[in-house]
């Protein structure tokens, strides 16, 4: 069937239900207006700049997330996935005198390869993913303090390119498109990012159907490791260095950008497109309160409630939606 | 009638947004009656069951019990009035005791604490009730669904329910524990308990029923005795006769190649030694009762599961143990027994949820063929009649009977010639069952072989070319066509079961 046989659809009528589903886009888009009423820093070059960076490392981040939880699964390790990725990177550039884009390539190998001791553990050894997950946390955090001794390793100049500008552009903020792209390729358009969500959704009919369950979890943890260790580098090209406590606690983050983004924690829901968003009402949030001028202490309660908030409203709004 | 009702429904309606679910029905419970509500899925049923529980509120008519018009806001309210609802899901906590269920949220305390003996004292003698005497501190979980049921319906008695609705609980029961349930259901009928029953077994009607109310799309169709004939009540349902519930045409079988062979299939402490062969165009039923073994046997073909010894071979070639993805490539479609928990992603579309077997053999380069499984999807919803607004809808949103047929559909995209069909017509609907009974004609007048397991002995019978009976794990005979009947297949399926089989 070609296009030409699909009814033309009144295009202009499905604004309300573009509505109903875009509820976080519509929250970034009033958070911005509010913020931009309210200081005059708001909109300007230097700070959208800022924004953008701000946003790739946790957006990057919770692309990777993003599968998993499709997928019906958790994963609470990314954080020190990505610290033990930069650092290992950091480590084979400095102390195993690897080339520079060797050393960049085998960051991103071991975080995909810690992403799939995860998926090997949930898959194959029945480990539940919050669990696997968060021994991984600590492995990956520990190993992470070992290979460095708790100080900072100077990264690759390849690494710290990552970090730099394209012209007038930000790396972090091309990196993060391109990520942003793949991912939601991969999630959209290929059989493994199909699959995510049948095996989320039921992964008992989605095993007598013939898809292979397994393989699929490790290829979804995996490449939340990749993800994570993607995101790890570009955190460290920032500082030229790779630092032992880098991305503590960037699992909540990436967990409340899916979430809000409209994710399911049940599986066989979410979208990277409404990650991003989660990802930019998160960062956009903490921005608008540092130029406001409130203490950091208030922001994570501010932080706090807006994933409460926004969650409580999708709840709200499938229920009607079913009743 | 001249006596009083227990709860009327009077005249009510309920209108969901724009679609009328309910419109004008009048329903009755009487002490000491039961009172039969029978519809297709969709005719209001669960509507109106819901209005007696207090989840919905009549948009329009009203409710009358003993004789007063009321307002039923909750649950709670209905309760108060000695209303209680077995569902189908039962409400108990399987890891918790029989005597913590039955006195759930009213625990008998002494100084603030739970009393342990009251508590025992109390729920047998709510068990008692109903003449069930089991081991008040056993686990719930680790009791069969019969005997659950009974302890939800101990628990509800013990509240004082008056008006008791059962919300088809026969569906997962074999015909032993259903008897057992009819048997519990007269005792109460004679203490005055008035009873609505919903059941899609016709042949429970005259059974257990007093009176038949009937719905079609909501409205009232008419009440009719329960001796009135199935035939009759199924035209009443269904709005115009059905001339034969199970229009099976047999293929002539003597050239037939074997499509299907089985030998010495064993799983240690599932079944044994189980060998059989289905030619091309053959329908094999396996008949049973629940814990024979069937659905192991049919998941181990299947690939689902693991067994230890014996050979499975689909037109000569053996397949390997547990591989679902080589049974599917060898022409192996399997429609599980739990459509919900087992067979459909049920917020995915229904596009989708027909695709799924042939997602990745129709990937180029990993990608998926989105237009090409659309298409294919479209084809045969349109063939297989799927109801449904578009193609792009929740499958969960669809009747059992439709989302039934899109797991048929699934594997006719996959061009499966070997089915395995799991209780095929469970939770369907009497117009939808002969669709999907046709459908089976279809698929072996194409050459296909279909085995099927299930626990309504009059599909077994109407429906098989040939029987084979399991009884604990084994094959304890084989019937044809000809010889099968009820009778002969209960012999076979029920020798020597003792109550520790009963018991599971």
């Amino acid at each position: 069937m070609s296009t030409t046989t699909l009814p033309t659809r009144r295009r202009g009528v499905d604004y309300k239900k573009f509505l109903a589903n875009n509820g976080a886009l519509v929250g970034l888009v009033v958070l911005c207006l509010a913020l931009f009423i309210a200081t005059p820093d708001f909109l300007t070059g230097p700070n959208l700049l800022n924004i953008g960076i701000q946003v790739s490392t946790v957006a990057v981040l919770a692309f990777g997330m993003t599968f998993v939880i499709v997928a019906g699964g958790i994963d609470l390790s990314v954080g020190s996935v990505a610290a033990l990725s930069a650092m290992s990177s950091g480590w084979m550039f400095a102390s195993a005198g690897l080339p520079g884009w060797l050393a960049l390539v085998g960051g991103l190998v071991v975080g995909a390869l810690a992403g799939a001791i995860n998926g090997l553990a949930n898959a194959y050894g029945k480990l539940p993913s919050f669990i696997a997950t968060l021994a991984m946390l600590s492995v990956a955090r520990g190993l992470t303090l070992v290979i460095s001794d708790g100080r900072p390793i100077k990264t690759a100049p390849e690494v710290s390119f990552l970090g730099g500008n394209l012209g007038p552009v930000p790396m972090p903020i091309v990196i993060l498109v391109i990520a942003a792209l793949a991912a939601s390729f991969l999630l959209n358009r290929t059989v493994i990012g199909r699959s995510m969500y049948a095996v989320g959704g039921n992964a008992e009919a989605a095993r007598l159907s013939g898809l292979p369950v397994k393989r699929i979890l490790v290829t979804v943890f995996a490449l939340a490791g990749l993800f994570a260790a993607l995101a790890g580098l570009l955190l460290a090209g920032r500082l030229d260095s790779a630092q032992p406590q880098a991305a503590a606690g960037y699992e909540l983050d990436a967990i409340a950008a899916v979430v809000i983004g409209g994710a399911s924690l049940s599986g066989g829901l979410g979208r990277i497109s409404g990650t991003l968003v989660g990802a930019l009402v998160l960062v956009v949030i903490r921005n608008g309160l540092n130029l406001l001028n409130v203490t950091s202490f208030w922001q994570q309660v501010v932080i706090g409630l807006v994933i409460a908030l926004a969650v409580g409203i999708d709840v709200l709004r499938r229920k009607t939606r079913n009743s | 009638m001249t006596q009083q009702p227990l709860l009327t429904l009077q005249n009510v309606g309920k209108v969901f947004g724009s679609v009328t679910v309910i419109n004008d029905v009048t329903v009755s419970v009487y002490p000491g009656q039961v009172q039969v509500l029978l519809g297709e899925n969709g005719a209001g049923k669960s509507t109106l069951i819901k209005m007696m529980a207090g989840v919905y509120q009549p948009d329009s008519g009203h409710i009358v019990v003993d004789g007063n018009t009321v307002t039923l806001p909750n649950t709670r309210a209905a309760e108060a009035l000695g209303i209680a609802t077995i569902h189908q899901e039962l409400n108990l906590v399987p890891s918790m005791s029989i005597a913590e269920n039955v006195m759930l949220g009213r625990m008998p305390t002494k100084h603030g604490l739970v009393d342990r003996r009251a508590l025992r004292q109390q729920a047998r003698a709510a068990l008692a009730l109903i003449g069930l005497d089991i081991d008040v501190d056993a686990l719930v979980g680790d009791l069969g669904i019969a005997r659950q049921q009974l302890v939800e319906i101990a628990k509800a008695l013990s509240i004082n329910a008056r008006i008791l609705i059962l919300d088809e609980p026969t569906a997962a029961l074999t015909r032993h524990e259903t008897e057992n349930l009819f048997a519990v259901m007269a005792d109460l009928r004679q203490r005055g308990v008035g009873m609505l029953f919903i059941s899609h077994h016709l042949d429970e009607i005259a059974e257990v029923g007093d009176t038949v109310t009937v719905l079609r799309d909501g409205e009232f169709i008419g009440e009719v005795p329960a001796s009135t004939s199935e035939d009759e009540l199924v035209k009443l349902m269904v709005g115009r006769g059905i001339e034969d519930q199970f229009p099976r045409v047999s293929e002539n079988l003597s050239q037939a190649v074997e499509v299907l062979t089985v030998e010495n299939l064993t799983s240690t402490g599932l079944f044994s030694n189980i060998s059989f062969t289905v030619k091309a165009g053959e329908v094999l039923g396996i008949a049973g009762l629940v814990g024979a073994g069937r659905t192991e046997l049919i998941r181990a073909i299947a690939g689902a599961d693991r067994y230890t010894s014996g050979t499975v071979a689909v037109r000569g070639q053996n397949l390997p143990k547990g591989d679902i993805k080589a049974a599917i490539a060898a022409g192996i479609g399997h429609v599980p027994e739990d459509r919900k928990g087992q067979g459909l992603v049920l917020d995915a579309s229904v596009n989708n949820n027909l695709g799924y077997a042939t997602l990745a053999s129709t990937a180029k380069l990993g990608l998926v063929d989105f237009a090409g499984q659309r298409r294919r999807a479209t084809e045969v919803a349109k063939r297989l009649r799927i109801r449904m607004h578009t193609i792009d809808q929740p499958i969960g949103a669809l009747s059992g009977g439709n989302q039934q047929k899109a797991v048929f559909g699934r594997w006719i995209i996959a061009a499966s010639t070997v089915l395995l069909l799991d209780e095929p017509t469970r939770g369907v609907d009497v117009g939808a069952k002969v669709e999907i009974y046709e459908l089976m004609n279809t698929i072996t007048a194409a050459g296909g072989a279909i085995l099927m397991v299930s626990s309504e002995l009059p599909e077994i019978l109407g429906m098989s070319d040939r029987i084979l009976v399991m009884r604990d794990g084994r094959l304890a005979g084989e019937l044809s066509s000809a010889e099968a009947t009820q009778d002969a297949v209960m012999t076979l399926a029920a020798r020597d079961v003792d109550e520790k089989h009963e018991q599971r």
